[in-house]
C-alpha cells in the first residue's frame, strides 16, 4: 500500500537514481570545500579537488635550482632535489616555451657550458666549468606525477596564527562566547511567560499571544538603529552584552510561540490535581511543566544555539571589530575580502565555523525536526 | 579567560536572576501583598491569581516591548527625519523620495522581486519532490538527512562553499571551481545542444504549459466565486500569465543563444544572471527545510483516500498530484511563507559573495551599506520599513490564523 511504485520495477529504480543524483547535489559543494581545506596551496590550485584522490600528472610551477657549490675535479657541480613528495618526473624543460622538451635521465647542454641532468626521482645535477656564483642559475620547468596527499596543516596555520589579523582560534572563542549565554537566558524567560499564556486564565491573554505571532516575523533589520542609540545612551555600548540583550529579545518571540504551543498539549489533569493538592503556581511550574517540556525546550535551544553562532548581522552591528569580540563569521568575510584566493586558509576556517553547528545538527536532528513540526504545521 | 569567566559568570547571574526574580516576587505577592490568611483570605487568594500571569510575563514583555516592538515605531520615526550636523531635523516623506529616486534602491527592490519568486518556488518544490521520493525508498532517511544537513550551515559558510564551485582561472590554466570544470565539458557538439539548449527550453515550454493549465483552471473557476475571491483570481491570472511569457521568451532565447562554449565564466559577475547563482545558495539552504515539513505533512495524508484513487485506477502521478498535494496545501503555504521572510532578510550570502556589486543589490545588502557605511540613517531606516511593508501581509495572515485558532 504504502509503496504503490513497487509493483513497477522500472519506476523503483527511477526513484532511487534521482534520490541518488539530489543527495549527490546537495553534499557535493560542502564535500568540495572539506577536501580542498586538507590539500595544501599548491595542490588546490593546479587540480580541481575531485582530483584529489588519484595520482595525478601536473606541470609544476617553474623551481629555480638552488643548492651548494662544490668543486669537484676541475669543474662546478650542484646536487639537490626539486620536490619533497613522493612524485615522479615524466618530463622536463628549461624554458617556458618548451617545457617537456627533454626526458628524465637526459643531460642538456645550456649555454656557457653548462650542462644540466634531472632524474626520475626529482633530483638534479649541474655542472659548470666555471663558478657560478652570482649568476642566475636555470629554472626547471617538471612535468611530475604525484600521488594523493593530504595535510592537516591548513587547520595548524589558520587555528593559531592570525589571519588579517585575529587567529581563527580566538574569533572560534568569541563566538562561543556570544552562543552560549544568547541560548540559555532566554529560555528561562520564555519558560515562563509561556505558561501563563497556556495555563493562567487573564484578560488580554488572545492578545498577547496574537502579538507574539505577530513579532515571529518581524526583521530585526528594524530594531538595528533604535537599539544601538538605547546601548550607547545607557552606556552598554558595542560588546558582548548588548549582543546578548539582543540576541535575547530576538529569540524570546519564536521561543515564547514553541514552548506555549508545547505546554498547551500537556495533560490539563495533572496540573489541576497539583493546584487541588496545593502546589503554588510556582511549584507547578518548576516541577512538573519544565520537565515536561524537555523535548521543546531542547528544540529551541537548538535553534537559537544555531542561529546565534551562525548569525553575521547582528555581530557586525552590536559587538566591536576588536580581536577580542570579533566572530567567526565576521573574520570569513574579512578574509574573503582580503585573502579571497587562499582556498587553503578560507577553505579550514570555513570548515572550523561549521563544524560546531554540523555536530550539533546530526546528534540533535530528532529535537530539531520536532521543533521545527510544532514551530509551523498547525 | 577573561572572557570565558565573563560569559561564565553571565549565565549564572542570568540564570540565577530570572530564578531568584520569579521565586522572590511569587513569595512577596503571597506573603507580604495579599497573604491568604486573615478575615480577606479568600479575596487576596483571587487577587493574587489575578497579578500572577503579570510576575511570569514582566521579563518577557520588557524584552519584547524595548528590543522588537518599539524600534519599530522608532525606525518609523528615524525614516522621517534626516541628520543635520547632528541634529535630526523632521523632513516629512523625503527620504523615501531621495530613495526611490536612487537607482541602486531600484535595482535591489528588483532583485528582491525576482528573489521573492524564484527562492520560495525552487525550494519548496525541490523539497516537495525530495520528500515524495525520499518516503518511498529504504535509504530514505539518510538521505533526509543529507539533504537537511545545509540547515545547520550558515550563510557566510554556504557563501565560501559556493564561491568554490563558482571559482574561475584564466583560460589554460586548471579550473579548480566545479562549475568552470563542468562547463568547459560543453565544446558547441550535438551532446552540448542537447544538454544546454533542447532540455532547459523543453525544460522551460514544460513549466509554462503546467501554469497555463493552472490559470485555465481559475478561468474556468471565475464565474463560481465572491466578488474578494475574483479578485485574487484575477490577480493570480496576470502573474500566471506573465510567467507563461516569460518562461516563453526565454525558452526561445536558450534556444537562439550563443553561448560562449570553451571560456571560462565568471559567473557572478555576469549582469542579471549572476543572482540566479546567489538565489542557488539560499535554494540550496532552504530544501532541507522545506523538505522535512512537507514530508511529515505527507505522512499525515489519510490513507484511505489514497487507497480509494489506487482502486479507481489513478497512477502515481495522479495520486500525487490530485490527491496528495490538494490535502496539504495548507503547509506549501506556510512552508512558501517562511521561506519568503528568509528571503526578505537575506545579507549575508550577497555581503559575502559579490557585496552587492555588479548588479546583485538586495534590500537587507542596500539598508546595512546606508546605515553602517553612508551612515545615513533616515534613509537607511526608510529602505528598513520597505522590508517591513513586505513583510506585513505575512504579518497579518499569521495573526489572523493564530486568532482563528485561539477560539
Amino acid at each position: 500500500m504504502d509503496n504503490i511504485a513497487g509493483r513497477k520495477p522500472a519506476l523503483t529504480w527511477a526513484v532511487h537514481i534521482s534520490v541518488g543524483l539530489l543527495v549527490l547535489l546537495w553534499i557535493i559543494p560542502t564535500l568540495g570545500l572539506l577536501v580542498s581545506s586538507f590539500r595544501s596551496g599548491d595542490q588546490i590550485v593546479s587540480s580541481g579537488w575531485w582530483r584529489a584522490v588519484f595520482t595525478q600528472e601536473v606541470q609544476m610551477s617553474p623551481i629555480r635550482i638552488a643548492a651548494e657549490e662544490v668543486q669537484r675535479d676541475g669543474i662546478f657541480v650542484i646536487e639537490g632535489r626539486l620536490f619533497t613528495a613522493d612524485s615522479t618526473v615524466s618530463a622536463w624543460g628549461t624554458s617556458s616555451r618548451a617545457p617537456q622538451a627533454h626526458l628524465p635521465g637526459a643531460t642538456v647542454a645550456l649555454e656557457d657550458g653548462l650542462t644540466l641532468t634531472l632524474q626520475v626521482d626529482g633530483s638534479y645535477l649541474l655542472t659548470s666549468p666555471a663558478t657560478t656564483q652570482g649568476t642566475r642559475l636555470p629554472r626547471v620547468f617538471a612535468t611530475a606525477t604525484t600521488p594523493p596527499e593530504f595535510t592537516t596543516n591548513n587547520y595548524q596555520l589558520v587555528l593559531f596564527s592570525p589571519m588579517a589579523g585575529q587567529s581563527i582560534f580566538q574569533a572560534f572563542m568569541n563566538t562561543a562566547t556570544v552562543a552560549i549565554p544568547a541560548t540559555i537566558i532566554p529560555i528561562l524567560i520564555a519558560a515562563f511567560a509561556a505558561y501563563a499564556l497556556a495555563w493562567m486564565e487573564f484578560p488580554g491573554r488572545a492578545l498577547l499571544v496574537a502579538a507574539v505571532v505577530g513579532l515571529l516575523v518581524v526583521p530585526l533589520q528594524l530594531a538595528l538603529i533604535p537599539l544601538l542609540q538605547i546601548h550607547n545612551a545607557i552606556g552598554i555600548g558595542k560588546g558582548y552584552l548588548g549582543i546578548w540583550l539582543a540576541h535575547t529579545g530576538f529569540g524570546l518571540p519564536l521561543a515564547i510561540y514553541l514552548l506555549r504551543n508545547y505546554m498547551v498539549g500537556l495533560p490539563r489533569d495533572i496540573i489541576e490535581n497539583a493546584r487541588v493538592d496545593g502546589a503554588t503556581e510556582f511549584q507547578i511550574f518548576v516541577k512538573i511543566i519544565l520537565p515536561l517540556s524537555f523535548p521543546a525546550l531542547a528544540s529551541f535551544a537548538i535553534f537559537q544555539f544555531l542561529w546565534t553562532w551562525n548569525d553575521l548581522l547582528v555581530a557586525l552591528v552590536f559587538l566591536g571589530t576588536g580581536n577580542d569580540q570579533q566572530v567567526l563569521t565576521g573574520n570569513i568575510v574579512n578574509l574573503m575580502g582580503s585573502r579571497g584566493g587562499d582556498w587553503e586558509i578560507l577553505s579550514a576556517s570555513a570548515f572550523i565555523s561549521i563544524a560546531v553547528p554540523l555536530v550539533v545538527f546530526f546528534s540533535m536532528q530528532r529535537f530539531l525536526v520536532r521543533g521545527l513540526l510544532a514551530g509551523s504545521v498547525k | 579567560m577573561d572572557q570565558a569567566f565573563l560569559a561564565l559568570a553571565t549565565i549564572l547571574i542570568g540564570v540565577g536572576g530570572c530564578i531568584g526574580y520569579f521565586w522572590a516576587s511569587n513569595l512577596v505577592l503571597d506573603k507580604v501583598v495579599f497573604p491568604a490568611r486573615g478575615p480577606a483570605a479568600g479575596r487576596n487568594i483571587s487577587r493574587a491569581n489575578m497579578v500572577r500571569p503579570w510576575l511570569f510575563l514582566l521579563p518577557a514583555l520588557l524584552a519584547l516591548g524595548l528590543y522588537l516592538a518599539y524600534p519599530v515605531f522608532a525606525t518609523a520615526w528615524l525614516s522621517l527625519n534626516r541628520n543635520v550636523a547632528g541634529e535630526l531635523v523632521f523632513v516629512g516623506f523625503d527620504n523615501y523620495r531621495s530613495m526611490f529616486a536612487e537607482e541602486q534602491f531600484r535595482e535591489s527592490l528588483r532583485n528582491n522581486m525576482l528573489w521573492l519568486i524564484v527562492v520560495p518556488a525552487m525550494a519548496t518544490a525541490t523539497g516537495l519532490l525530495a520528500a515524495q521520493l525520499t518516503d518511498r525508498i529504504s535509504w530514505g532517511n539518510l538521505a533526509k538527512s543529507l539533504i537537511f544537513m545545509p540547515m545547520a550551515i550558515s550563510f557566510v559558510g554556504a557563501s565560501v562553499i559556493w564561491k568554490l564551485v563558482y571559482d574561475t582561472r584564466e583560460e589554460g590554466q586548471a579550473q579548480i571551481g566545479l562549475l568552470n570544470a563542468v562547463w568547459l565539458q560543453f565544446e558547441g557538439g550535438i551532446g552540448s545542444t542537447l544538454v544546454l539548449k533542447i532540455v532547459p527550453a523543453l525544460a522551460l515550454a514544460g513549466f509554462a504549459a503546467a501554469v497555463a493549465w493552472v490559470v485555465w483552471g481559475q478561468v474556468l473557476a471565475l464565474g463560481q466565486s465572491g466578488a474578494w475571491i475574483r479578485l485574487f483570481r484575477l490577480t493570480g491570472i496576470a502573474v500566471g500569465l506573465g510567467l507563461v511569457g516569460v518562461a516563453l521568451t526565454w525558452a526561445i532565447g536558450v534556444l537562439t543563444a550563443d553561448l560562449p562554449y570553451g571560456q571560462p565564466q565568471f559567473w557572478l559577475q555576469i549582469p542579471f544572471w549572476n543572482n540566479f547563482f546567489l538565489m542557488a545558495v539560499l535554494i540550496w539552504l532552504q530544501t532541507g527545510f522545506a523538505m522535512v515539513i512537507l514530508s511529515a505533512a505527507l505522512r499525515g495524508v489519510p490513507e484511505d483516500t489514497i487507497e480509494a484513487a489506487i482502486i479507481d485506477g489513478a497512477n502515481p502521478f495522479q495520486i500525487f498530484f490530485k490527491i496528495k498535494v490538494p490535502q496539504i496545501m495548507g503547509t506549501i503555504v506556510v512552508v512558501w511563507t517562511t521561506i519568503t521572510i528568509t528571503v526578505l532578510k537575506v545579507f549575508d550570502i550577497v555581503r559575502a559573495m559579490t557585496g552587492g556589486q555588479h548588479d546583485t543589490q538586495v534590500l537587507a545588502n542596500y539598508m546595512f551599506d546606508k546605515l553602517f557605511v553612508a551612515v545615513d540613517w533616515g534613509v537607511g531606516s526608510a529602505s528598513a520599513m520597505i522590508i517591513l511593508l513586505l513583510v506585513t501581509p505575512i504579518l497579518v495572515w499569521n495573526v489572523w490564523n493564530a486568532r482563528k485558532e485561539m477560539r
